[in-house]
């Protein structure tokens, strides 16, 4: 990411892109918790990637008589649930739905969060004012809240995952819209762009071209942080049990079924619960260390 | 500061009225107009000939142009009419009144924790950085913004209600009834919705707590030999309890967010219950009333922040 943003504004000076780099990787990797976190994301990418490889049973198939909520042992890991189907089988396919949701919504939201927010940056006046007072307006229901209201309407369009993540979409757009704003103001500010516009380049161009890619270091730390508030906001929707494709399997909705068992199953509700805890922790350790390693701010000082 | 109060006044007037307009028109998006949502769920549908569908759209003022039945309903808002329930056979405005002072209070002494004790950490590891204090709260505030609420709750009830037995694991009980029982129902869920602002007060507080500590006054307080509790307590705190109030409004937020899904863990037959219920029930004039409630509160709150900020720091109104 570094290299493709500082190739774009950095036209000469090739040393100064490596030593940017290996700034970027000491300072990233010196946190060991931030080591921890991108570990867990990348276990994450592959339990989501490879789940029909790593379960070791279907996580659909219900089990014989006899075989619900068994405990864990050598055969089940982690046990099975009520319908007897194997817990930590299930526990793999919920990381591609916690994935998918959080992928989908984030690439959604900015691609309709992150131009606004340029536009009303770059123009100001009138558009800026309705832009960000809409944003504004937006930002006033609790993430949670806006994204079981959108769903309770969308349900009626939509089936199962897809009213969750274009709730959910909907929900962090004035996020980025926010974020973009404020970087667009301090951006076109500075000469270069400036001598593009002397140039005569249209205001797409500038907008899109130069204040985007010099916008982009900030944007990835946000899309880092948001992608924890999505999978967690997620958890909460499928916990109350929102959008929910039975028979797939969603953490929330695994706690919320676990919770049942609370004193008899622990292992139900505590497996899929430190999952999503350690996912949201994980993007957002990485997210701190990436602030930290992409903020010009702080050279010198890291 | 005359001038910034009045301009932020109209600035939130504005965003007042485009949350009424997100509100009304998302739920105009259902499918079928109001009278068919109304009539599909008072079981005599079938028999309802057009004529009396007809009567009941000009009853409820949906024969309007959609602008003026925006209007009504606002209007309506204001007169504290937010329509029928249809679950629940009650007046929206009388079904909330019953259900908010759970979450109020509950939601009020988050609020509080957070906000006292958050502070009070921030200053204690920002004083003592580095020592063994610091080490193990910091991470610790890692934790309670990343923690899902309902995990939370769960953990506290499986530990000091099940297992320990110290405490009710559910239910609500209202502290002129029962006032013992009543604490000790709301121990675990105020802590699950306060452990957010207690970790995001502490971290904000700890970050400029440090950032006052390198400043000229500072040093100056030190060299005139002042004790280190004058110089934390009196030059140190307010300075650095700015930027902490700035929190109170995603505070406010999060824990109303987080109501919906510690209500239901622990029971408690609050306004985010209510909410849950009527989303599943499609009891959505509830919906639309509980949702619009939350947001201008947190409207308010916001407003009543930049305010007190631009009090406090000049910077901010001449900005």
């Amino acid at each position: 990411m570094v290299e493709k943003h500082t190739s774009d504004i950095g036209f000469s000076e090739a040393p100064v892109r490596v030593s940017e780099w290996r700034r970027f990787r000491r300072v990233f990797f010196e946190r060991k918790l931030v080591t921890f976190g991108l570990g867990v994301l990348v276990l994450l990418v592959i339990a989501a990637f490879f789940a029909p490889l790593l379960a070791p049973y279907d996580p659909y198939e219900l089990g014989d008589a006899g075989e619900s909520l068994l405990q864990p042992s050598g055969e089940h890991l982690m046990g099975t649930d009520i319908l007897g189907r194997d817990t930590l089988s299930r526990l793999i396919y919920g990381a591609r739905t916690a994935l998918m949701v959080g992928f989908i919504s984030v690439t959604v939201a900015g691609i309709i969060g992150i131009p606004l927010g340029i536009i009303a940056g770059y123009f100001g006046g009138v558009l800026n004012m309705v832009i960000m007072r809409a944003m504004d307006a937006l930002m006033c229901f609790p993430m949670l809240l806006l994204a079981l209201f959108l769903a309770a309407v969308l349900k009626e369009y939509f089936s199962g995952i897809w009213v969750v993540i274009i709730a959910l979409s909907v929900a962090i757009i004035p996020g980025y819209a926010r974020v973009t704003h404020g970087l667009t103001l301090s951006i076109k500010e500075n000469d270069y762009i400036m001598a593009q516009r002397a140039m005569g380049s249209s205001n797409s161009r500038v907008m899109f071209r130069h204040i985007l890619p010099n916008a982009f270091p900030p944007l990835i730390v946000l899309v880092t942080m948001q992608l924890g508030a999505l999978i967690l906001a997620e958890a909460g929707l499928s916990f109350l049990g929102i959008g929910i494709d039975p028979p797939g399997a969603a953490w929330g909705a695994m706690v919320w079924d676990g919770y049942r068992y609370l004193a008899n199953n622990p292992v139900l509700w505590l497996a899929p619960g430190i999952a999503i805890a350690l996912v949201v922790f994980a993007f957002n350790i990485v997210g701190d260390g990436l602030r930290d390693a992409l903020d010009p701010r702080l050279r010198g000082l890291l | 500061m005359t001038t910034y109060i009045i301009r932020r006044l109209i600035q939130a007037l504005v965003v007042l009225i485009l949350v009424t307009l997100i509100v009304f028109f998302v739920m105009r998006l259902l499918p079928g107009d109001p009278v068919l949502i109304y009539v599909a769920q008072t079981a005599e549908f079938e028999a309802m000939p057009p004529e009396t569908l007809d009567r009941l759209r000009a009853e409820f003022g949906l024969d309007k142009h959609i602008m003026v039945q925006y209007a009504n309903w606002v209007a309506g808002i204001f007169r504290g009419d937010f329509g029928t329930s249809i679950f629940y056979r009650e007046d929206v405005g009388t079904l909330m009144l019953e259900r908010f002072p759970i979450t109020i209070h509950l939601g009020f002494l988050a609020v509080i924790i957070g906000a006292v004790f958050g502070a009070l950490a921030g200053m204690l590891t920002a004083v003592r950085r580095g020592k063994w204090l610091d080490k193990t709260v910091t991470p610790l505030t890692y934790g309670g913004l990343t923690i899902p609420v309902f995990l939370l709750g769960i953990l506290l009830i499986y530990a000091f209600g099940v297992k320990l037995g110290w405490l009710p694991i559910s239910g609500y009980t209202s502290p002129l009834d029962d006032f013992w029982l009543s604490t000790r129902q709301v121990i675990m869920p105020v802590f699950c919705l306060a452990v957010f602002g207690l970790a995001a007060n502490a971290r904000q507080m700890r970050s400029s707590m440090l950032e006052v500590t390198r400043q000229d006054y500072i040093r100056t307080a030190w060299a005139k030999g002042l004790g280190e509790r004058v110089v934390v307590m009196r030059h140190m705190l307010k300075n650095s309890l700015i930027p902490v109030i700035t929190l109170m409004g995603v505070g406010v937020s999060i824990i109303l967010g987080g109501s919906v899904l510690v209500e239901r863990v622990f029971a408690i037959p609050g306004v985010g219950s209510l909410f849950v219920s009527s989303i599943f029930g499609q009891d959505y004039v509830v919906v639309q009333a509980i949702t619009l409630v939350f947001a201008v509160i947190i409207l308010m709150v916001n407003l009543i922040v930049d305010i007190s900020y631009a009090w406090l720091d000049p910077r901010i109104r001449y900005g």
